[in-house]
């Protein structure tokens, strides 16, 4: 037997270079990465490590700042430097070496300290699509920190510092519809289906059912069947677990007796059972979608509105009149016959997409009567953004400068935690406090690390009052700290480095959830932490 | 590597903080000391399996924390689609040997540092091979692999009169990656849980009935992998096993299944799934194996320079939302099959009734055995008898009649010994069988 040669799609080079991400953040999450534009400040070993975990997945471009000269220490931490280059300037071989990692990437540097080109052309930052920074002094960070706050370029803070790590992500406003949660529950609508969904399930008669047309029959309808019956008999849907109890024993009681007159219960109608739990909840709009919804900025709309607030706008028109949000439009796989299972689940898509053209070309109108470009929403978007409405995030971030000059931070609750490590943060601050004063790490040099311990402890001491704290860091916290004097362990860089390029990433894509906003990681005891702040 | 091109001892002047002052939160066994670094540089041997995702990422991190003697092992070449993660690999190196071209990469940028390549199996090697590590550390994907080294691991343990000859053991580091989720875990053979003693944390492949695959398909899923299973092996199309990284092979397998899916209304069809469903893909990203590979290279460090307690035991991460990770200890299972001295039963209802086959599906299917394809021994009256073995054809062909019979009518007794080998591990199990008489089965 002759087989047809196959017609298969030509896949491109790209795609098969990049399959196993495409996979997790789709074509169009792909193409927002390589046009995306990254400044790292500081080449340092943690830095390196941040942006190869960029490269590899193909982000547009990089641009490196860093006016160091490479030193043999360098050498020992960073893979991007080669032995021979001690001397050089640490921007122009680190860039050399990540690029050769990836010919899609484009990247150059500039040899000159943060400092300087913070001082000489502070716009240089405006551009990027993110900007990362390690080991950067606190002198430098409340500028730049400030300064990209208020062009609502996102920030991520970084630094590693022997078994301790620490992230940080200053973000104006993200907004999110491909949150990809790991669970998420069917929405079938079944405590109020619409007419050709309705009249569709009210055609099944389950008791009616022989044994064959049992074993087709998908669990929805079976559910519906027993969710009316309740109704009819109860005036409401079940809301109670005893209530629920009665329908799944309903179900229980369902099966033909064999002859020897015991129940067997089909695959399809345990499925309903399962469903009863999580899919038997009058629809509500969610907390957090009612709160995007009622966000000043999805209703005061203005020329600059981003397109998620558009169809926000329209998502909320929508809800007013239809009182429940969009229908996602898929159906979980349920036993069943093909054809019953197809004939549902057209009946779910076809329902979906009517209600995303709604919103889709109630956006478009929106968007002209503001005076937005009409390309500014696109229908693909639309179509995302209804099926994903209930987990719609909005994160507003706050400015890392703010945190550094607040007084009055309330640690209490962590501090009393025994196993928070929300101590780690306040070194961590101890740590950059030190350095800003002392120009050094603490412990940097062998016979520093006793006095050096005096003057951190003295540094935190004082912080701590500053912030109006009555809780005092246990000297062992502060000496382990400073008996690191500065060291960067390349693995300890290595874990941070591969979070903070995928927080990058979460901020490029608009997909999955970034972290909001500090994250502290103890190597020691490998657990880690993240705060609010 | 002369002695000229070594750089100066000031290279880990970082880790030599660590390993040469005294801290609080250190091993209480800790003596800071410059030989510890020198015993990291010279003798410590390690033990890299896999060079794929995390192996690259091992191999880099080790030895920027200092290891020289490290060995890597991989049977596995260099394709297109690892180069978003496995960054010691580009487009011209593609078809070459994963350890090879990694080895050499590392040797070239780090001065010093001497990565021995094994392009081969892991089965390849003996006792005598494995035996010569410090620690071995682990960045496999492939789950029979992971319980092989551990099963080998676990042999080398020498009991003396019950207590573990502490000599004997070698620690066991091992990491794995799904997406933007990992796990790391230190594994203390004969002292903390084995991958053996936590088996159910492996979920079971998904697979799909045959029924429905056959008769009811509902998911495009269910239509590839009817062309798979069913199509391809009646019509053969190229007389030929079916190779996932064949795209004739992939091509027919998207055309049939298009087809198929277009017979019963079924939407969603494409290459890209059917190439998922097709080799089994598991997404994956730099980010997340540079994390896991990072945590696991700490732990090599902790427990070869005693600097710090080592993770004790298991550590779950994951970045979809924010940052998580969750560490916790794994329990040893006081009659694991590989690492407890437990002599291992298995029930058997009934003897007369029970046929070889279901013996073999119970060593296949339940949780805490999940074999592969285990070959049965056994001494009747004194003799060797080979059950069943499936992975040598004469053999397979000699006893595939006793398949269909019963344990009785094999010559089994009440309290027989069955010696059982299989991919998952390289040691011999011992199982003996416990009848249960058939008054208590009906009780």
């Amino acid at each position: 037997m002759s087989s047809p040669a196959p017609k298969s799609p030509e896949q491109s080079e790209k795609s098969k270079k990049y399959d196993r991400q495409l996979r997790l953040w789709g074509d169009h999450g792909q193409k927002v990465l390589e046009n995306a534009k990254i400044c790292l400040i500081n080449a340092t070993a943690l830095g390196t490590e941040i942006l190869k975990s960029l490269a590899l997945p193909g982000i547009g471009s990089f641009t490196i700042v860093d006016g160091e000269k490479i030193t043999d220490e360098d050498i020992g931490t960073n893979f991007f430097i080669e032995s021979d280059s001690i001397g050089a300037s640490r921007a122009q071989v680190t860039t050399q070496n990540l690029l050769e990692l990836n010919p899609d990437v484009r990247g150059d540097y500039i040899d000159e300290t943060v400092d300087h080109v913070l001082a000489h052309s502070q716009d240089f930052f405006d551009t990027f699509s993110v900007v990362i920074a390690t080991s950067l002094p606190e002198k430098v960070l409340m500028p730049l920190s400030r300064h990209l706050w208020e062009k609502n370029v996102p920030l991520i803070v970084c630094r590693s510092v022997g078994f301790l790590g620490y992230i940080r992500c200053q973000i104006k406003e993200h907004t999110i519809i491909e949150a990809h949660p790991d669970n998420e529950n069917a929405d079938l609508r079944l405590d109020n289906p619409w007419p050709a969904l309705q009249e569709h399930l009210e055609k099944f008669d389950i008791p009616k059912l022989d044994n064959k047309e049992r074993s087709h029959v998908p669990a929805v309808i079976i559910l519906y069947y027993y969710l009316n019956q309740f109704k009819a008999e109860h005036g409401h849907l079940p809301k109670t677990r005893a209530e629920k109890e009665e329908i799944k024993r309903k179900i229980i009681e369902s099966p033909h007796p064999d002859e020897h007159g015991i129940k067997h219960l089909e695959e399809n109608f345990k499925e309903a059972i399962r469903y009863i739990n999580t899919c038997v909840n009058p629809v509500k709009i969610p907390s957090n979608v009612q709160a995007i919804l009622n966000d000043d900025s999805c209703i005061n709309l203005h020329q600059t509105s981003s397109s998620f607030w558009v169809l926000c706008a329209a998502l909320k028109e929508f809800v007013e009149s239809e009182n429940s949000l969009p229908l996602k439009g898929s159906l979980p796989d349920m036993a069943a016959d093909t054809n019953s299972y197809v004939a549902l689940q057209q009946l779910y898509q076809k329902q979906a997409q009517n209600q995303s053209e709604i919103i889709y070309r109630r956006a478009l109108e929106i968007a002209r009567t503001l005076g937005l470009s009409q390309e500014s929403i696109t229908e693909t978007e639309a179509k995302l953004f209804c099926k994903y409405a209930s987990q719609l995030n909005v994160i507003r971030g706050s400015c890392i400068a703010d945190e550094y000059q607040k007084t009055g931070l309330d640690f209490t609750s962590y501090l009393e935690d025994p196993d928070s490590l929300l101590f780690h943060y306040i070194t961590l601050r101890g740590l950059e406090r030190f350095i800003s004063e002392f120009n050094s790490y603490p412990g940097q040099l062998d016979d520093h690390v006793e006095p050096d311990l005096l003057k951190l402890k003295s540094i935190i001491g004082k912080l701590l009052a500053e912030w109006g704290c009555s809780q005092i860091i246990r000297d062992e916290r502060v000496h382990e700290v400073c008996r690191y004097g500065g060291a960067e362990l390349h693995s300890i860089s290595a874990i941070l480095g591969g979070c903070a390029a995928q927080e990058a990433i979460k901020l490029i894509t608009s997909q999955y959830k970034p972290l909001n906003n500090t994250f502290i990681y103890d190597g020691i005891t490998s657990t880690s932490a993240s705060f609010t702040l | 590597m002369t002695e000229a091109q070594e750089p100066s001892q000031k290279r880990w002047a970082h880790l030599r903080k660590i390993l040469e002052r005294p801290g609080p939160f250190c091993h209480p066994e800790f003596e800071p000391s410059p030989e510890i670094m020198d015993f990291i540089v010279t003798s410590c041997k390690i033990l890299v399996v896999g060079a794929g995702g995390l192996g690259c990422e091992l191999l880099k991190d080790l030895a920027l924390m200092g290891f020289k003697q490290i060995h890597v092992i991989d049977m596995d070449t260099i394709d297109l689609s690892n180069l978003n993660r496995q960054f010691l690999f580009r487009q011209k190196d593609i078809g070459q040997s994963k350890a090879k071209v990694a080895a050499e990469f590392i040797n070239r940028r780090i001065p010093g540092c001497q990565v021995t390549p094994h392009f081969c199996k892991i089965q390849d090697y003996d006792e005598g091979f494995y035996r010569s590590f410090h620690i071995i550390v682990c960045g496999l994907d492939s789950i029979v692999a992971r319980r092989w080294i551990n099963g080998m691991i676990m042999s080398l343990l020498c009991y003396e009169d019950g207590v573990l000859d502490n000599s004997t053991i070698i620690p066991l580091v091992d990491g794995g990656t799904e997406g933007f989720k990992g796990n790391a875990r230190v594994i203390v053979p004969g002292n903390s849980a084995c991958v053996e003693c936590t088996l159910d944390l492996y979920p079971p492949q998904v697979t799909y009935p045959l029924c429905t695959i056959a008769n009811t398909p509902r998911l495009p899923e269910h239509c590839i992998e009817y062309v798979k299973v069913v199509m391809w092996p009646k019509e053969n199309p190229f007389n030929a096993a079916l190779d996932g990284d064949d795209t004739q092979h992939v091509g027919w397998i998207y055309e049939k299944s298009l087809e198929r899916a277009a017979q019963f209304n079924i939407t969603g069809v494409t290459y890209r799934l059917v190439q998922g469903v097709v080799k089994n893909i598991i997404p994956a990203v730099a980010s997340t194996n540079a994390v896991i590979a990072g945590v696991c290279a700490t732990e090599v460090f902790k427990i070869a320079t005693s600097c710090c307690l080592p993770l004790n035991n298991y550590m779950v991460f994951n970045d979809v939302d924010g940052i998580y990770t969750y560490t916790y200890t794994a329990e040893r299972k006081d009659n694991c099959v590989v690492c407890s001295q437990v002599p291992q039963t298995l029930l058997i209802p009934d003897a007369t009734k029970m046929k070889l086959k279901d013996l073999i599906q119970t060593l296949c299917e339940d949780e805490t055995y999940q074999m592969k394809n285990p070959g049965l021994t056994t001494t009747v009256g004194g003799k060797n008898k080979t059950l069943y073995i499936s992975t040598i054809k004469s053999i397979e062909e000699r006893t595939r009649d006793n398949l269909n019979k019963s344990l009785v009518e094999l010559g089994l007794k009440d309290g027989s010994e069955i010696m059982v080998a299989d991919a998952t591990t390289p040691m011999t199990l011992v199982f003996c069988l416990k009848f249960q008489s058939s008054d208590v089965e009906m009780n």
